[in-house]
């Protein structure tokens, strides 16, 4: 359920800023084809130019399709990636200040990372236990095997497993199980934020209800701040605080959670409500707009969206709109700063009567 | 008559460690022109049911036992050559990946005319002629031109599409759609959705549409069959096994789906997870984790039962006189 | 996406694992590997056991007498059942000889399959994972290798060594110069193989939870993916074990192997060519027999561990 996001004004900076974050891969051919075919460079615009704010204990939810950068931005955070441009900064201070490797740790030790395919976040070779005491020993915050593996025991509990689960293999368990170890491994430093690649996006659909409760009740009792990646609008509506609308590799709009269902501003949010399924079956028609996500190496010139904006103009065209205020929503779009876009037909399902 | 009747279907897989019962004695029926869903999680059998249906089940795994009849003419004993035939001129399909689903050596108007000519008498360019207006009416722009290009130089949408082309090619009565827009995004999710509703609607052609999606079942199917552990636990029309589910995983399932403008503080959490096909408990497959379980749910596997709209596989909804109310619990 | 559904729930100990396990229930169903099984077991121990299971030691001088030499094998007319195989021009017994030289040959294939396996998986490793200008170099050292055969590479190295070597250690370095030639001639398999494994494994996502948590390069190839990678390098290695016996005994017959004072397989063959065409078969062919048993077993139990390591014939 989105909380409320009016917050008394907070004392603490915010968990993580991101401002003006870019990151570009050169995907050009090898050069000996480029000579020979006369070729340009190519550049994929993973991620251009992206600012947003997360306060502590808030859920901000970073959605869109594929290819609109969400994945890469989540690396960028945490480190697996580095920028080409732009500025991060955890708790108040550039990440990119850390220079001694003592530092760097302190650092790193603060952040952890879920992935989306159980499969293949957990080391086959590995047990259990090893996998993840993995962090603690590399944080150096325990040292005898037995605080080890009691603090490994105790996450496996809070996890919903049982310690001796700790002696087996991965392929010993399902999908979620493995979820679950998961985020055991990435709780095990003591981490104050945890960014989330779509981790429930491979799982069914009641184990993802499991997760999806544990992590609501984990950010309960340890008092974490989660940055979750999605493509699925539901759970992002469920858990997040505030959502940030990705295209293309830029912010489209940012607000609120209920304020972006209730009403939302940018055309592509709009269409993504759009494409939401009738479960409630109040029989509403869906009127699916056209077009697909254009190939990143070569995006449309000025805003990204116009070839399948029903509201751009030549201005849409040729110049690439910034977030600004509008509606109490962070939106970038001409249209909405011009005041020209309709109000938002979209409305949410109205709550279900009790079944 | 259906269209479709599938009865008393088993299929086993014998392994070195015993034979394995995947689908248990299932019936169903798609009629004419319906939208038949098949959900469920994975394990659940549903994919393995389309691939009974139209004759593509994987050795070791083979049909045990029941009938499937498509037009009242049995097509599960029939010989391959002949299944052959029927499967692109009575029953096409539709799987996951459009990437494999199309050969990435040959245009995509090669496999177009080739499909054509195989199931009709069309010359090369009355084939050609249907292959471009296949590829208009999936929503393919240019069609003309694009009939020259190869799978790969097509984006996802636009080779779902092609693989939809594909599956009409012949005017089959059924389509068998196998999780068609799971590896798609959402908004193509939606377009190749309505598409399909489109198509069918147009061509009267019915479809059993498997996936693990309640929202792609809830915008396209008339009817819904939810699996679990190779049985059916519910059946009925769309709106009602959704909107009031009688079969308690049903309930559970629904409770489980996060939802736009529910606003619950926890979802409903089905305790335990399905059961491995070795251990798959006595009576009904359900009693570890049901919160309605009674005595009798250990011991006899219960049918599909008339509950309210739906017909739900629960002792819960028998009319059976029992004398007294039988108490949850064992 | 579920795992494992046909699974039984897995017994404790490491024994029942194997024992249970599809890999031993397919070595299990086909008896020509049981065999080439125990036939390289019987070699690896007959050569490790030798002075205990060979009836004579054939190259202490004091038990040889020339009054011996050239008798034929024990089930012909003038043989003896002294001299099973019967015996060389020295009076050894060839039976005996067989297994020392079993011995030689195996200690040198062996050492060298160790020493290429280290090399290049070590190579392979850093090509996958680091990528750049380093995968680049690496292997085009490996595909320039490649386009040299074998044999020639390891008498390359064999006679730069010879040169480097002081003559008076020429005979005790020789084994060690043999093995680091068949060695380097037989790295860029592994190299190949690894890397293309490494590169697959770099993507998966536990290694990139590893460098989240600031796990060095280094340690995340040797524990992350290395484990992950030897199972086609071992089939690699034991296909590689036939070869590099091979190899040596081609070395040892065209004179540039071991020394003559720890004659192995091929020096054995040599030496009895030298005696086929005066009638005594013997001293040439049991040897060769045995070198093609022995290398025949090794090859059989690498093709069946590929294919049961294979996880889509499974």
């Amino acid at each position: 359920m989105p909380k409320k996001t009016t917050q008394a004004p907070s004392l603490h900076p915010p968990m993580l800023e991101v401002d003006n974050l870019a990151k570009y891969f050169d995907v050009s051919k090898p050069l000996l084809a480029r000579v020979i075919e006369r070729l340009p460079r190519q550049i994929l615009k993973a991620v251009d130019g992206v600012s947003f704010k997360i306060e502590p204990g808030q859920t901000f939810s970073l959605v869109g399709e594929s290819g609109c950068g969400k994945s890469t931005v989540a690396k960028l955070i945490v480190g697996l990636h580095k920028p080409t441009r732009g500025l991060i900064k955890f708790d108040g201070s550039d990440v990119a200040d850390a220079k001694s490797s003592a530092e760097i740790a302190a650092m790193r030790r603060r952040w952890q990372m879920i992935f989306q395919d159980p499969y293949a976040s957990l080391n086959p070779r590995w047990r259990v236990r090893d996998i993840i005491a993995e962090p603690i020993r590399e944080f150096k915050l325990a040292f005898s095997k037995a605080e080890i593996f009691d603090r490994v025991g105790a996450l496996l509990t809070q996890v919903g497993l049982s310690p001796v689960d700790g002696e087996k293999y991965p392929h010993e368990f399902s999908g979620g199980q493995r979820q679950r170890i998961s985020i055991a491994r990435a709780l095990s430093s003591n981490p104050e934020f945890l960014v989330c690649d779509e981790p429930t996006s491979a799982l069914d659909v009641s184990v993802q209800a499991q997760i999806l409760n544990l992590m609501k009740d984990l950010q309960k009792d340890v008092g974490l701040t989660y940055l979750f990646i999605s493509h699925n609008l539901a759970v992002v509506y469920h858990l997040s605080d505030m959502i940030g609308v990705m295209y293309l590799g830029r912010l489209c709009e940012v607000s609120s959670a209920k304020e972006l269902f209730h009403a939302p501003q940018h055309p592509y949010t709009r269409l993504l409500l759009e494409t939401i399924p009738d479960l409630e079956m109040t029989g509403r028609v869906r009127e699916p707009v056209g077009g697909e996500v254009p190939n990143p190496i070569t995006p449309p010139s000025g805003c990204a969206f116009h070839p399948r904006c029903p509201f751009a103009n030549e201005r849409c065209k040729s110049e690439t709109p910034k977030l600004t205020e509008s509606s109490g929503h962070l939106v970038a779009c001409f249209g909405a700063e011009e005041g020209r876009l309709p109000d938002a037909k979209y409305t949410a399902p109205k709550q279900a009567a009790a079944s | 008559m259906a269209l479709l009747e599938v009865e008393n279907l088993r299929v086993e897989f014998p392994t070195r460690r015993g034979t394995l019962l995947a689908i248990d004695d299932i019936s169903l029926h798609i009629n004419e022109g319906e939208v038949l869903g098949v959900v469920g999680e994975s394990g659940a059998g549903k994919s393995l049911t389309g691939a009974s249906i139209i004759g593509l089940l994987e050795p070791p795994g083979r049909i045990a036992a029941g009938q499937i009849r498509l037009d009242g003419q049995r097509i599960d004993t029939l010989p391959y050559d002949e299944m052959r035939r029927i499967r692109g001129k009575k029953i096409g399909a539709i799987f996951q990946d459009p990437l494999t689903s199309l050969n990435p050596l040959y245009t995509v108007g090669h496999q177009l005319v080739e499909t054509i000519q195989v199931h009709t008498d069309l010359t090369d360019k009355q084939a050609l002629d249907r292959a471009v207006e296949l590829l208009t009416e999936v929503g393919i722009p240019a069609a003309a031109r694009r009939i020259g290009s190869y799978p790969h130089e097509f984006s996802g949408g636009m080779r779902q599409r092609v693989v939809i082309a594909l599956a009409l090619c012949a005017n089959p009565r059924l389509i068998i759609a196998d999780e068609p827009t799971t590896a798609l995004d959402v908004s193509i999710q939606a377009q190749i959705i309505a598409l399909l509703k489109k198509l069918c609607r147009e061509h009267k052609t019915a479809i059993m549409l498997i996936t693990h999606d309640m929202g792609v079942i809830a915008e396209t199917a008339d009817r819904v069959a939810v699996m679990y552990a190779g049985r059916i636990a519910e059946v009925g029309p769309v709106k009602n096994v959704i909107k009031q589910p009688k079969h308690p995983y049903t309930v559970g399932l629904m409770g489980a789906i996060p939802m736009v403008g529910h606003d619950v503080e926890r979802l409903t959490q089905i305790e335990g997870s399905m059961p491995r096909l070795t251990d798959i408990p006595e009576g009904c497959s359900f009693n570890p984790r049901c919160p309605k379980v009674m005595k009798r749910c250990f011991t006899d596997r219960p049918d599909l039962m008339h509950a309210g709209k739906t017909d739900a596989a629960c002792w819960y909804y028998t009319k059976e006189k029992t004398g007294s109310k039988e108490k949850a619990g064992a | 996406m579920s795992d494992n559904p046909l699974g039984v729930s897995r017994p404790e100990s490491l024994l029942h694992r194997i024992i249970d396990s599809d890999i031993f229930y397919s070595f299990r169903q086909s008896p020509v590997v049981m065999l080439s099984a125990i036939v390289t077991a019987v070699y690896f121990l007959s050569a490790g056991f030798a002075p205990w299971v060979a009836p004579y030691n054939p190259f202490d001088p004091a038990t040889l007498d020339l009054m011996d030499a050239f008798t034929p094998p024990a089930w012909t007319e003038e043989g003896s059942t002294k001299f099973l195989l019967g015996t060389d021009d020295q009076g050894r017994d060839i039976f005996s000889t067989i297994i020392f030289g079993s011995r030689v040959s195996l200690i040198v294939g062996f050492s060298a399959v160790i020493f290429s396996m280290v090399l290049g998986v070590g190579l392979g490793l850093l090509a996958g994972y680091v990528g750049g200008w380093v995968d680049t170099v690496i292997m085009r050292m490996a595909d320039v290798q490649l386009t040299i055969p074998a044999i020639l590479v390891a008498l390359m190295i064999d006679g730069v060594a010879r040169i480097l070597v002081p003559v008076h250690l020429r005979d005790v370095m020789a084994i060690y110069v043999l093995i680091l030639a068949i060695g380097i001639s037989d790295w860029p398999r592994y190299t190949r193989v690894t890397r293309g494994a490494t590169l697959v494994e770099r993507n998966k996502e536990y290694v990139s939870a590893a460098r989240v948590i600031g796990v060095r390069p280094i340690k995340i190839m040797l524990r992350h993916v290395l484990p992950n990678v030897l199972g086609p390098v071992l089939v690699l290695a034991t296909i590689g074990l036939a070869l590099a016996i091979i190899t040596e005994a081609t070395l040892s017959f065209l004179g540039v192997g071991v020394p003559p004072t720890q004659p192995s397989l091929g020096t054995l063959i040599r030496v009895g060519n030298n005696f086929l065409f005066s009638g005594e078969w013997w001293i040439t062919l049991f040897p060769s027999l045995a070198l093609v048993m022995l290398v025949l077993a090794v090859n059989l139990l690498g093709d069946w561990l590929r294919d049961a390591l294979n996880p889509k014939l499974r």
